[in-house]
């Protein structure tokens, strides 16, 4: 029943569960991301956004449950298996390093290079260009590409971690806590940046305590509690207050409409 | 959509022209970017100094012809110990196994007969094995390099007593080994020798621009670049030219700037270089972003200690001799001052090869002019370890002001 079409999700997780010797971190959770879409995944403290997160990341791998990348079932096992599906991550401590350039940063452990192995010669031209017409898609703004990465804004490193995620040929960006250590004006710049991400096609999968930040950006959200799957909403049906309340049990997900089934196979959400 | 480009007045951009370009060197001045500058002020003054101090005799060709001969041996060791800084680790042992590959050599090629270059050969696998087991060791089992190191020191110390065994000391006669750092190049053969050091110093940055031009990147003023490159010119001719007043390019000079060059072009064009730098400033992205830290780690050491066989080989070229103090006394110091008294900095990350360069010629000339005006060895040291202890902290005091957050 599910043809690979624009509706199938690039990733989708089903009846997820993972325990930590007595603790039951997921159980039971359902998740998904279509190309073009901004999912939010929203929980209190301890809810299960982090193992969540690291299971789609390939850190962790889920006791039970089903992976599909683009309607195929896949075993995520390590890190680079989700790097080669084209899966990226982008940690709230920011993987960058200080001392090398905007563009040696987007090109870390992915040189443009001459074969030769290590000593394969740079294309720093060719990379350069590249790297400005990918900050210039996104609207990055930076004084150059050439200056260290120390001598940037924090929303200006965030915008080179989230922009590095771009650089390979990856369908699926995780941003865990982006605009967590960020000032107003840099929050809107990395926003803004999610929401490009967004126009280019990308399934961006945003973790965040802050839901302003979350409404302002998502096009739908998953709420987990207590490591399990509380539903998943179409943001424009769901209001500040009744999230607040989903989150923390107040009131039960299936009382708030819009709640998507809990295998849902192809999502009714045109982007 | 705005440009990728906007000015941010803390930052330095890149701005047009002559005097943009300088605008953003006082700027990178304010903010700690001190680059060479230092070290280049300080070398002026301390050649003034002993000039004076020696009523010439410092600056005479005679004389900085032995400044070129003293420098090769320590300077190769402080190439090695540039790359072990720039991933942030430190090599204690370098002198020590210096001088136990020396002895090596000297050993294979008077004791047992073996053909020089196969005893050179030898010894610098001997090194590269050194290197490769501290390597191993360090990212294994997560022990500091400085521990390792620091048994190594030991360790190799006692080795090169075994190999040396009762003779104590052995001469070297051989010519191919004096060879190596005591064969002076002059006439036509010096001034190609300056000719392929230029192509690599002058002419290579304006073909390197003129391709960022055509693909449409921003370049440096063109007369910023060219002004670099004649005055690279003019001093390199210079010093070709006085050098040759008197016995010329020494072949440990001509080796040493050639390392310099090669590691230069490693470490800033190659991926290799690229990824040293990555692990030198954040080893945890390096190692997120997919990098092999750990076989990079082990590499360096292997080279490191490679270089610092090299070294030992050249010093006991020059001195003719191997003896059971071969690699000790200052030697060890002297490469990781002249290392970060070039700007190397001790936290990884950040300093080039030319910082063992400067550094070494800074270091030597302090020695050398100390022995021309007669100094006693204690006051020799004490000037060696201000000047070290002034590099150092003037280094600290600029980059206080550098970057946000002061990382």
């Amino acid at each position: 029943m599910q043809e690979p079409s624009a509706a199938t999700p690039l990733l989708e997780m089903q009846g997820i569960s993972k325990r930590f010797g007595a603790v039951q971190a997921l159980q039971d959770v359902h998740f998904q991301v279509l190309a073009g879409e901004v999912m939010a995944l929203v929980g209190d403290n301890g809810a299960g956004k982090s193992t969540l997160i690291k299971a789609i990341a390939g850190i962790y791998q889920p006791d039970a449950g089903v992976t599909r990348w683009m309607g195929r079932e896949v075993t995520v096992r390590t890190p680079n298996d989700a790097a080669a599906l084209g899966i990226a991550t982008v940690y709230q401590d920011l993987a960058l390093c200080d001392n090398l350039d905007v563009v040696a940063n987007l090109y870390l452990g992915r040189e443009l290079a001459s074969p030769g192995g290590p000593l394969g010669l740079l294309d720093e031209v060719a990379m350069e260009k590249r790297a400005i017409e990918v900050l210039r898609k996104l609207s990055v703004k930076i004084p150059s590409v050439r200056i260290p990465i120390a001598s940037l804004s924090g929303g200006q490193r965030q915008s080179v971690a989230v922009a590095r995620s771009v650089m390979g040929d990856n369908k699926v960006v995780l941003l865990d806590e982006p605009t967590a250590a960020l000032g107003v004006a840099q929050t809107r710049e990395v926003l803004g940046l999610i929401k490009r991400l967004r126009e280019q096609g990308l399934g961006v999968v945003l973790i965040s305590h802050n839901l302003s930040d979350v409404f302002e950006v998502a096009d739908r959200i998953t709420v987990l509690r207590l490591g399990r799957w509380v539903g998943t909403y179409e943001a424009k049906d769901l209001g500040r207050e009744k999230l607040v309340a989903i989150m923390t049990g107040a009131i039960s997900g299936d009382a708030v409409p819009g709640a998507t089934p809990p295998a849902p196979v192809t999502a009714e959400h045109s982007p | 959509m705005s440009s990728t480009l906007e000015h941010d007045p803390r930052v330095v951009a890149e701005r047009r022209g002559i005097a943009g370009f300088f605008a953003d060197y006082r700027q990178r001045l304010r903010q700690g970017d001190i680059g060479q500058l230092p070290v280049i002020v300080g070398l002026i003054a301390i050649w003034s100094i002993f000039y004076v101090a020696s009523n010439g005799v410092f600056l005479s060709p005679f004389n900085l012809v032995n400044l070129t001969l003293q420098m090769a041996a320590v300077g190769s060791i402080s190439v090695g110990i540039v790359l072990i800084l720039l991933l942030g680790d430190i090599d204690l042992s370098a002198g020590v196994v210096s001088g136990m590959c020396a002895a090596v050599m000297a050993v294979l090629s008077v004791q047992h007969d073996v053909s020089p270059q196969l005893a050179v050969g030898i010894a610098l696998l001997v090194g590269a094995a050194v290197g490769t087991l501290h390597g191993v060791w360090i990212t294994r089992f997560g022990i500091p390099a400085f521990v390792v190191t620091l048994a190594g020191l030991i360790a190799w110390q006692g080795l090169l007593l075994r190999v040396l065994g009762r003779t104590g000391t052995i001469n070297l006669k051989d010519p191919f080994i004096t060879g190596l750092a005591g064969t002076f190049y002059t006439g036509p053969t010096a001034y190609l020798l300056g000719a392929a050091f230029l192509a690599y110093v002058a002419v290579r940055p304006i073909l390197e621009n003129r391709r960022r031009r055509a693909a449409g990147l921003s370049v440096p003023p063109a007369t910023v670049v060219w002004v670099r490159a004649l005055g690279f010119t003019a001093l390199v001719l210079l010093a070709v030219w006085y050098l040759c007043k008197d016995r010329g390019i020494s072949s440990g000079l001509f080796y040493l700037v050639s390392l310099v060059v090669v590691m230069d072009l490693i470490l800033r064009r190659t991926r290799l270089g690229r990824m040293i730098y990555a692990i030198g400033g954040n080893a945890e992205a390096a190692r997120r972003a997919g990098l092999p830290v750990r076989r990079i780690r082990t590499l360096v050491f292997a080279l490191a200690s490679m270089l610092a066989a090299w070294g030992g080989i050249l010093g006991a070229s020059r001195l003719l001799a191997v003896n059971q103090s071969a690699g000790q006394g200052d030697i060890l110091l002297n490469a990781i001052a002249a290392a970060v008294i070039g700007g190397t900095s001790l936290f990884g990350g950040r300093g080039s090869v030319w910082a063992a360069l400067l550094g070494i010629i800074v270091i030597q000339s302090i020695s050398n002019g100390m022995d021309l005006l007669s100094l006693q060895p204690s006051i020799k040291f004490m000037i060696t370890g201000a000047v070290l202890l002034t590099a150092v902290t003037l280094d600290a005091v600029l980059r206080r002001g550098r970057t946000p957050g002061g990382r």
